[in-house]
């Protein structure tokens, strides 16, 4: 059985808010690989639309050829930012608690 | 994505030779191009930026666009075949199939798309075997078994038309049986009519379609056509495939002759050859491979197969657009043709760079005196990665990357476009691994500013346009300096670098041919002074085609990091039959060119160096001559630091020789830096960078019995630290003091 998020890994919402890329603590580690598996098929990447200053969110299809949906709704201006953006939603969809 | 996308038909070029330019413009009626010199083509905003000079040439100008496209997908054409006999005739084949999730999958096909006449026999959605008569437009007949192959698994197939009787017969016996298995059949039906009138062509693996392409491909093995007149039982193929021999015989290709060609023989009493288009897969065992032999030319009658795929590509085959004839006063070194038909915006680029090298001249008269240094452009390393499309397949990477893995515009343009062909890291379309890797074709990762998903966070960079990152300072420290490609390294032998008394490596030197290795090893041998600006280098053996230009082929054996794994048995290369896999494994570690090995890869962030104790040793005294720091590099666009991405270290047991010097070693990398798994046998715990000290890049130097010497820095990341700072930092101090060193004509003392 898979690893599941537990409150005590609560902690490591500030260590990764700090820090989204970077050198990260055993347990924020585990969390990361818990919340980046997803068994859809489908995968969320990052899409680059102005080198170095615009990126959007987009799922490539499980199978490839099918459509790619990009999320034009939000723009961002890091990949940091990104990375805070799709670490809040997939904590939500793993503990119920809405964080931002 | 991508309104523009084109390639080149040579990638190096000798002044006074022309290049030919092929461009397709699905969107623009007309588009600009210039020919530029590159410099850097890392847009990142923290360093030096684009930097791109224009160099007049007579190809500048406005062009008409038209849109070129891909017709991807191998097979087999034999033409010059006789009408059917006159009591009917019979097909055998043995297949392997490899992918049953498509409609229509033409194992064999005479046919004549503009007639609509002829038979097409074919695998259709879930593996079952079914056969198609064409007697005019619309008027078809189908048959099918009511049988089901399965995937990876043999099946003797016969296709008899009895003229006489009016009867068509199917059947496909596996050759290994289950119980309650449903996989073979036999059945026959009776024609309805009059035998079609079949085309003199004859297509395995493909059919012609009405627009002049193939398509419908067939994704698997085939071994052993036969083609006979008259009707006949799998018991007759038994004996032919046993040695017989009968008079009914029209063609028998036998795939196991001409392994690195691109015909296949038929041994059968008229010659009727087959020519493969695309490069199928060759050297694949056959349907009565034993196991007891691994090497084709041991026993080339158990590789009688052939693995076709819907997506193989060799040559893109795009008319040209225009050419270019070097100037004989052209200055060597990288030039790219720069097209555009517009600005860019969020969703679409619309320009792109063509890039090719120009080397000295080709004779030793016409070379004069060259500069003392040689940057080696490792395009076969480029070709390997050469559309790398893991970024849009693999799926759970972003745990292993450590960040979203971040696409481009070429990457979604790729999503679309699997006609452009795949990287020798991915798996074609039926999972098997891509051995094949050419450059006739858009490489839309072998560009200036080009971002790639492994290229660490920062700038993103990866093979080709991580190694502008050397040219930019080798122009910022005014160098003069040559560009020689791998391939020129590999056909032209010693006398290519006979004028250098040093060599730059790029920053991922992964790919080499045996050629290469002692191409370059001798000039090292004889004194030439190797400057390693990288990471993973001499790795994997390779094979260059020896007829067609630009493709490359890699068997990934044994083991090494592989992102897919050759079949047992099917680990020598094709087109060479030498023994594929790790140069490590056929006793030529990496550490014999470099004095350092592969050891770990990470893709989040990079790290530094601390100085180590032979730092001090008087021998490396003109490496650290202005440079006292402890840290080294922890700064850098390629991760944040001069050591990141892959990594190698010294190791005396695999050939690191017993004078090198470890100047400085790599610390704190993060849990994403693994070691890598040819450096252990049962699986350790401890893999991170973060556990484990033996994850680290060393710092090298050595001198060599003839006076030549090897600095190496064991790190992709390296050079994306030198520009730090305006190029005033401890990495380009190192890099620069061990430059001017090698090209100084004094030998490097080798006793005392």
């Amino acid at each position: 059985m898979p690893y599941r998020i537990t409150p005590e890994d609560r902690q490591y919402v500030e260590e990764f808010r700090a820090c989204p890329i970077g050198r990260h603590s055993a347990g924020l580690g585990r969390v990361l690989n818990t919340l980046r598996r997803d068994m859809s098929g489908r995968q969320l990447v990052l899409l680059t639309l102005t080198p170095f200053k615009e990126w959007a969110l987009a799922w490539l299809p499980a199978r490839r050829g099918d459509a790619v949906v990009i999320k034009h709704n939000r723009i961002f201006t890091s990949r940091e930012e990104a990375e805070w953006a799709v670490f809040c939603r997939r904590w939500e969809q793993h503990t119920g608690e809405r964080i931002q | 994505m991508l309104k523009l996308l084109g390639y080149s038909d040579k990638i190096s070029v000798a002044p006074g030779e022309t290049i030919a330019f092929k461009v397709s413009a699905p969107d623009s009626d007309r588009y600009r191009a210039r020919l530029v010199r590159v410099v850097h083509g890392d847009v990142n905003p923290d360093g030096p930026g684009l930097k791109m000079l224009a160099v007049p040439s007579a190809i500048d100008g406005e062009y008409a666009g038209r849109a070129q496209a891909i017709d991807a997908g191998s097979y087999m054409r034999a033409e010059g075949l006789p009408p059917s006999g006159a009591t009917g005739w019979t097909l055998f084949c043995m297949i392997w199939p490899t992918l049953l999730d498509r409609t229509e999958q033409t194992i064999a096909a005479r046919w004549d798309a503009a007639a609509e006449t002829g038979f097409r026999l074919t695998l259709r959605q879930d593996g079952e075997l079914s056969l198609v008569l064409g007697f005019g437009p619309g008027r078809d007949r189908n048959f099918a078994l009511p049988a089901h192959v399965l995937e990876r698994a043999w099946y003797a197939l016969r296709l008899s038309l009895d003229a006489e009787a009016g009867t068509v017969t199917l059947e496909q016996a596996p050759l290994r049986p289950h119980a309650f298995a449903t996989d073979g059949a036999r059945s026959e039906q009776p024609l309805g009519g009059m035998p079609p009138v079949l085309p003199t062509t004859l297509h395995l693996a493909g059919v012609p379609l009405p627009d002049a392409s193939v398509g419908a491909h067939y994704n698997g093995k085939i071994d052993s056509p036969m083609l006979l007149d008259g009707v006949h039982g799998l018991d007759a193929y038994w004996r032919l495939l046993a040695g017989g021999n009968d008079p009914a015989l029209v063609a028998r290709w036998d795939f196991a002759h001409d392994m690195a060609g691109t015909i296949a023989r038929d041994i059968g009493p008229h010659g009727r050859h087959g020519a493969l288009a695309h490069l199928p897969a060759r050297a694949m065992k056959g349907w009565n491979w034993t196991g007891e032999f691994h090497d084709w030319r041991q026993r080339p009658e158990q590789y009688g197969a052939i693995h076709f795929h819907e997506d193989d590509l060799y040559d893109a085959g795009w008319d040209s657009d225009f050419a270019l004839t070097i100037p004989e006063d052209l200055r060597s070194g990288a030039y790219a043709v720069h097209l555009s038909c517009g600005e860019n915006t969020r969703y679409e680029t619309k320009d792109e760079y063509l890039p090719f090298y120009v080397r000295p001249p080709r004779t030793s008269a016409a070379r004069g005196q060259r500069p003392p240094i040689a940057f080696l452009a490792p395009v076969a390393a480029y070709v390997a990665y050469a559309n790398d499309s893991q970024v849009i397949v693999s799926r759970e990477a972003e745990m292993g990357m450590g960040r979203l893995l971040n696409v481009q515009h070429a990457d979604m343009f790729l999503h679309d476009h699997a006609e452009y062909g795949a990287s020798l890291y991915d798996k074609h379309a039926d999972g098997s691994g891509v051995c094949y890797s050419s450059r006739l074709r858009p490489v839309l990762n072998m560009r200036p500013r080009h971002h790639s998903w492994l290229g660490g966070h920062g700038s993103g960079l990866w093979q080709y346009n991580a190694d502008t990152h050397i040219l930019d300072w080798l122009e910022h420290l005014g160098v003069d300096y040559d560009v020689v490609t791998d391939e020129d390294l590999h056909h032209d032998g010693p006398e290519l670098l006979a004028d250098y008394r040093v060599v730059l490596s790029g920053t991922h030197p992964e790919y080499h041919s045996t050629a290469m290795w002692d191409t370059l090893k001798a000039w090292q041998d004889r004194g030439g002074r190797l400057m390693y600006l990288g990471g993973n280098g001499w790795y994997w053996r390779i094979a260059f085609h020896r007829a067609l230009p630009g493709v490359i082929e890699v068997r990934r054996a044994e083991d090494g990091i592989r992102t897919w794994e050759a079949e047992p048995g099917e680990y020598h290369h094709s087109f060479n039959g030498e023994f594929g896999g790790l140069w490590r494994r056929v006793g030529r570690p990496p550490n014999l060119m470099t004095g350092q090995g592969f050891i770990a890869q990470g893709f989040d962030i990079s790290s530094y160096y601390r100085r180590a104790p032979d730092a001090d040793n008087p021998r490396a005294a003109f490496i650290f001559a202005d440079v006292r720091d402890e840290i080294i590099g922890d700064f850098g666009l390629v991760g944040g630091g001069a050591a990141g991405l892959e990594l190698d270290c010294m190791n005396f047991r695999l050939g690191t020789p017993p004078n090198a010097l470890r100047l400085a070693t790599s610390e704190n990398h993060t849990e994403l830096v693994l070691l890598v798994n040819e450096e252990f046998t049962v699986v350790p715990p401890n893999l991170g960078g973060d556990q484990n000290d033996r994850v680290r890049a060393d710092l090298t130097f050595y001198e060599t019995p003839s006076g030549g010497a090897v600095f190496s820095v064991g790190s992709i990341a390296w050079c994306g630290s030198l520009s730090h700072n305006g190029y005033d930092n401890n990495v380009a101090r190192i890099t620069g003091n061990v430059l001017r060193r090698f090209a100084d004509t004094a030998p490097f003392p080798i006793a005392g």
